[in-house]
């Protein structure tokens, strides 16, 4: 009886700690929660981290030209674009996620809820990820109408208006998919992008380029890292047990 | 009739500036700023505050707008040729043109809830010219110069003369297809396809072909084949029927137009489109359009139910009195 119960405390505490490790990235991405129950023992787990780096100068950031509806002209905190983010040659809101090698894992479907957010006529994140199936809240924040038009190519497309601050939707992604642009036809300058993974081993970098990507099954992937204007790059890396895997990626500025 | 003319021409009129408003949709790419309809982010369409028409939804809601008050003048229009118009014909051409509207009214709402599909929108702009075609003839068919000119004496030369019969009744048909590779052109983002003018990248022909260049390029050969029509017809009417000034007008109107046309092509590109640029080039489409149907009813005029043997000279029956050749 005693070790029944020891064997059902090893199991909670096993999948809290997979609760708190697992998965999703670091950065800004809206990260899911992790795999409640992974397929494969996390004791055996390693960790991916790397860092983004822009070879050349990064360009300025353009101002965003918010005339055309005077709330958003009025209220906006941050006109600067969110397409380069980055300092001392770092990048910013690179989508860096595990392309290949997680083929024939089935991952728990994800329990969290990812938001985006219209604040201040901009998309709250710029750049974030979400697992198939899992629930996209959609708010608007804004004192103006928007609309939220996605352009997905493996995905059913979506355009909703929200006309009053505080609404808020719900939608899923029954694909996966790199990536899912986001538009606002009212306020042409409003724009973001989701990858849409069916696992959890995804994250996007901060300002600093940095990323990580935790506990993944040891083995050999190809990671990809996505920028909305410089296209992607890949590496190899191998992940081993209890180890943390480091890859980098340098993009070119245009 | 005192007043349907000039109510005809003002539903004309009207209908060119709707055609405006739906190019300025395209061009700032405001096209699903709405993504409702017929109602405005759930609003009955005509109460939608103006306060919110911001960003996108001024062009896209603009132009609902003003497609419904187009809608509501041609039901007017219909109603009052039904009442007002002896001829048949004509009535029927303003049922024909009420239908048409209806029609656009509902393309343009299929083409927002399907987002944009691309055959709906070529459509709904093919459709767009067919309607604004058709209030140009209620327009023509409602003046007192259309009525002066029934006489079948009037167009003896021209109905001899199958060159001009060929190039105008051609040209309107010239137009128009072009227009229709320009609406494609549009709405598969191919208008920068080509991006330098003249030239195709520095050449006569495009070194390299995809859809996208192929139908720009074919855009192109469309505005040069269109402008040797055009120029061929004037220089054939200046030399066979100098005297008819109620043809030289169009045709020569229609050679200023064509090349303002060709110049805001240029502009379009050279600017990479810039909303307003853009939007001239669909507005000076259509009246290209509309003057080369003008020209082509009139040199087709002796075809028309109502074109009579008379004698040269005579009162109509609005009590106009009628001369040979007059311009109308």
């Amino acid at each position: 009886m005693q070790q029944r119960n020891l064997w059902t405390v090893f199991s909670v505490l096993v999948m809290v700690a997979a609760v708190a490790c697992g998965g999703g990235g670091g950065g800004d991405a809206a990260a899911p929660a992790a795999p409640a129950a992974p397929a494969f023992d996390p004791a055996s787990a390693g960790d991916l981290s790397g860092m983004v780096m822009l070879e050349g100068e990064l360009p300025a950031s353009e101002e965003l030209m918010m005339n055309s509806d005077p709330v958003c002209a009025m209220n906006a905190t941050n006109t600067m674009s969110s397409t380069f983010v980055g300092s001392n040659g770092h990048l910013g809101n690179v989508f860096v996620y595990v392309k290949e090698g997680l083929e024939g894992q089935s991952f728990p479907a994800p329990t969290g809820m990812v938001t985006i957010d219209q604040q201040g006529c901009r998309y709250t994140p710029h750049v974030f990820g979400m697992r198939v199936g899992q629930t996209l809240e959609i708010t608007n924040s804004d004192p103006t109408l928007h609309n939220i038009h996605a352009t997905p190519s493996a995905n059913d497309e979506f355009n909703m208006g929200q006309p009053i601050q505080g609404m808020r939707f719900e939608r899923t992604f029954d694909s996966p998919e790199i990536m899912v642009p986001f538009k606002c036809d009212v306020h042409g300058w409003m724009n973001a992008y989701v990858g849409v993974l069916d696992h959890p081993y995804f994250a996007v970098t901060a300002e600093d380029g940095m990323f990580d990507i935790s506990t993944l099954p040891p083995g050999d992937y190809v990671v990809e890292a996505w920028h909305e204007q410089l296209g992607t790059h890949t590496q190899n890396v191998t992940v081993t047990t209890g180890q943390t895997a480091e890859v980098s990626f340098t993009f070119t500025a245009p | 009739m005192t007043w349907l003319h000039p109510y005809a021409r003002f539903v004309c009129a009207a209908t060119l500036l709707l055609v405006t408003a739906g190019g300025m949709v395209t061009s700032t790419g405001s096209g699903l700023s709405v993504p409702d309809w017929p109602n405005t982010y759930g609003y009955f369409m005509f109460s939608f505050p103006l306060s919110k028409m911001v960003g996108g939804i001024f062009y896209e809601h603009g132009h609902r707008m003003i497609a419904s008050i187009v809608g509501l003048l041609t039901i007017g229009l219909t109603v009052w040729l039904w009442r007002a118009e002896p001829r048949r014909w004509i009535r029927r051409l303003g049922v024909a043109a009420l239908a048409a509207v209806i029609l656009q009214g509902l393309l343009g709402g299929i083409t927002v809830l399907y987002f944009l599909p691309t055959p709906i929108s070529v459509s709904h702009a093919g459709l767009a010219q067919i309607f604004f075609c058709l209030t140009v003839c209620l327009a023509l068919f409602t003046s007192a110069g259309w009525h002066r000119s029934s006489a079948l004496s009037t167009h003896e030369p021209v109905i001899r003369d199958s060159t001009l019969l060929a190039l105008a009744t051609g040209l309107p048909l010239l137009v128009y297809t072009q227009i229709l590779i320009g609406a494609t052109m549009r709405h598969t983002g191919a208008g920068l396809a080509i991006p330098d003018f003249p030239l195709a990248f520095g050449r006569l022909v495009p070194p390299e072909w995809s859809f996208a260049i192929a139908v720009h390029f074919l855009h192109r050969v469309g505005a040069a084949v269109t402008a040797v029509a055009i120029l061929a017809t004037l220089g054939h009417l200046l030399a066979h029927h100098r005297a008819r000034r109620d043809l030289i007008r169009p045709a020569s109107l229609l050679l200023l137009l064509v090349l303002i046309q060709i110049g805001l092509g240029g502009w379009t590109v050279l600017s990479g489109r810039v909303p307003v640029i853009n939007t001239a080039h669909v507005a000076t489409g259509a009246m290209v359009l509309g003057t080369a149907l003008i020209l082509g009813l009139r040199v087709n005029r002796h075809r028309f139910p109502d074109a009579r043997q008379v004698s040269p000279v005579r009162a109509h029956p609005t009590g106009i009195a009628t001369a040979p050749g007059a311009p109308v």
